[in-house]
C-alpha cells in the first residue's frame, strides 16, 4: 500500500480505525482519503485497508 | 490615438505621459500606465490605460474602481471579481487572508466567525485597538469597507460545525479554513470534502514560533484540498502565533485561492 506517497508493507488487511492508532494520528485531527474517497469518520471502524490501497492522510495542528 | 485616460476613452494628441499631465492635470499628480506608477517620462501608445491622479485625495468612486482594475491585469481583474470566497474564522489567518482578496478584488466574500476581538488577538490578527469587543465579522468588514469598497461582503456570526458548513459555504468556490483549532479544521474539510465536491479547500496548518519562513509551504493534499503551513509548528506554551509566520501563511493561502479563481490548480 502507499501512505501519504511512501510505501508501506502490510502482511495482512488492516482495519483503519486500528491503522490510524499504529500510526500515532489523532482521529479528530485528521482527513483519509482512499483511492481517491473521502472516508467519514463514522466509517473508520468499519473500513478495511488491503495491499495497492492508496491512502492519504491529512494531519492538522492547532494555531490561526 | 485612442488610450484610456482615467477610466475613459480619449483620443489623445500628445504622444507621452509627461505631455498629457502637463497639459491637462497637476505637475506633482501620480502618472500610471496599464497598472505601473511611472516615474519617468514614457512614449504612449493605443489603448494604453492611463490614470493620472491627485496625490494622497480620494478619487471619484468609478475612477477608484477602474484604477484598481488597472493595477491587476485585465484577467486577473475580471476572474477574481467574479470569484466567491468564504473564510472560516477570521483570527490571525482569516483577517489577513481577507484584507489581501479585498486588496485584489474578489468580488463575493462570506466572513464567518462566533467570537469578538480580544487584545490578546492584536498580536497578529488584522484588528485594532478601537475594535475591541466588536464582533469580528463586524471589525473585519468594516475594514474591508475601507480598503475596496466594490466587493460584496457577507458575513455570518455564528460557529461553524458540522451541520451548518455545507449551507454556509456550499455555494463558495474556495473556502479558507482559518480556525485555531486542529479539530475545528478536521471538521471543516472532511464536511467539505464528503459533501460539497465542486468546493475547493485552502487550508492552513502550522505556523507558530519562530522556525524559518521557508519552511511554509503550499500543498495539494487531495484533488480539493490544498494545505498551506509547515505542517508541524503546532501553537502551544512556548511555541505560540506571531505576526510574521502567520501572516506568511495567509499569504500562502490568499495566493492559492488568487490561483485557483484564475485558472490555476497547480501549488
Amino acid at each position: 500500500m502507499r501512505l501519504n506517497g511512501t510505501d508501506k508493507k502490510i502482511i495482512s488487511p488492516v482495519n483503519l480505525k486500528i491503522f490510524i492508532e499504529e500510526e500515532k494520528y489523532d482521529a479528530l485531527k485528521i482527513a483519509v482519503e482512499i483511492n481517491g474517497s473521502i472516508i467519514p469518520r463514522s466509517e473508520y471502524a468499519s473500513v478495511m485497508i488491503s495491499d495497492n490501497d492508496v491512502v492519504e492522510i491529512v494531519s492538522f495542528v492547532g494555531g490561526g | 490615438m485612442d488610450i484610456r485616460l482615467n477610466g475613459k476613452r480619449y483620443e489623445c494628441a500628445y504622444s507621452s505621459a509627461y505631455d498629457i499631465r502637463k497639459n491637462l492635470f497637476s505637475e506633482e499628480d501620480i502618472i500610471i500606465i496599464n497598472g505601473f506608477q511611472i516615474s519617468d517620462d514614457c512614449t504612449l501608445k493605443d489603448n494604453d490605460e492611463v490614470f493620472v491622479i491627485s496625490r494622497g485625495v480620494m478619487p471619484a468612486r468609478e475612477q477608484l474602481e477602474k484604477m484598481m482594475a488597472a493595477r491587476h491585469t485585465p484577467s486577473v481583474h475580471n476572474a477574481v471579481k467574479k470569484g466567491f470566497v468564504g473564510i472560516a474564522g477570521l483570527g490571525g489567518l482569516g483577517s489577513n487572508i481577507a484584507v489581501s482578496l479585498a486588496r485584489t478584488g474578489v468580488g463575493r466574500m462570506l466572513l464567518a466567525d462566533f467570537d469578538i476581538v480580544e487584545p490578546s488577538n492584536l498580536n497578529r490578527q488584522s484588528y485594532y485597538i478601537s475594535h475591541l469587543g466588536m464582533y469580528k465579522t463586524d471589525a473585519l468588514k468594516n475594514q474591508l469597507q475601507q480598503i475596496n469598497p466594490f466587493i460584496k461582503i457577507e458575513t455570518c456570526n455564528i460557529r461553524v460545525t458540522d451541520s451548518n458548513a455545507c449551507e454556509l459555504f456550499g455555494k463558495c468556490d474556495v473556502v479558507c479554513e482559518a480556525f485555531d483549532s486542529p479539530q475545528a479544521k478536521a471538521m471543516l474539510v472532511n464536511v467539505l470534502l464528503q459533501n460539497c465536491p465542486e468546493v475547493k479547500i485552502v487550508s492552513g496548518s502550522g505556523m507558530a514560533g519562530l522556525s524559518s519562513s521557508n519552511l511554509i509551504r503550499t500543498t495539494r493534499k487531495v484533488k480539493n484540498l490544498y494545505v498551506c503551513g509547515d505542517q508541524q509548528s503546532e501553537a502551544k506554551q512556548g511555541n505560540g502565533l506571531m505576526a510574521p509566520r502567520v501572516q506568511i501563511c495567509a499569504g500562502h493561502q490568499s495566493n492559492m485561492v488568487l490561483r485557483l479563481l484564475t485558472g490555476t490548480e497547480d501549488v
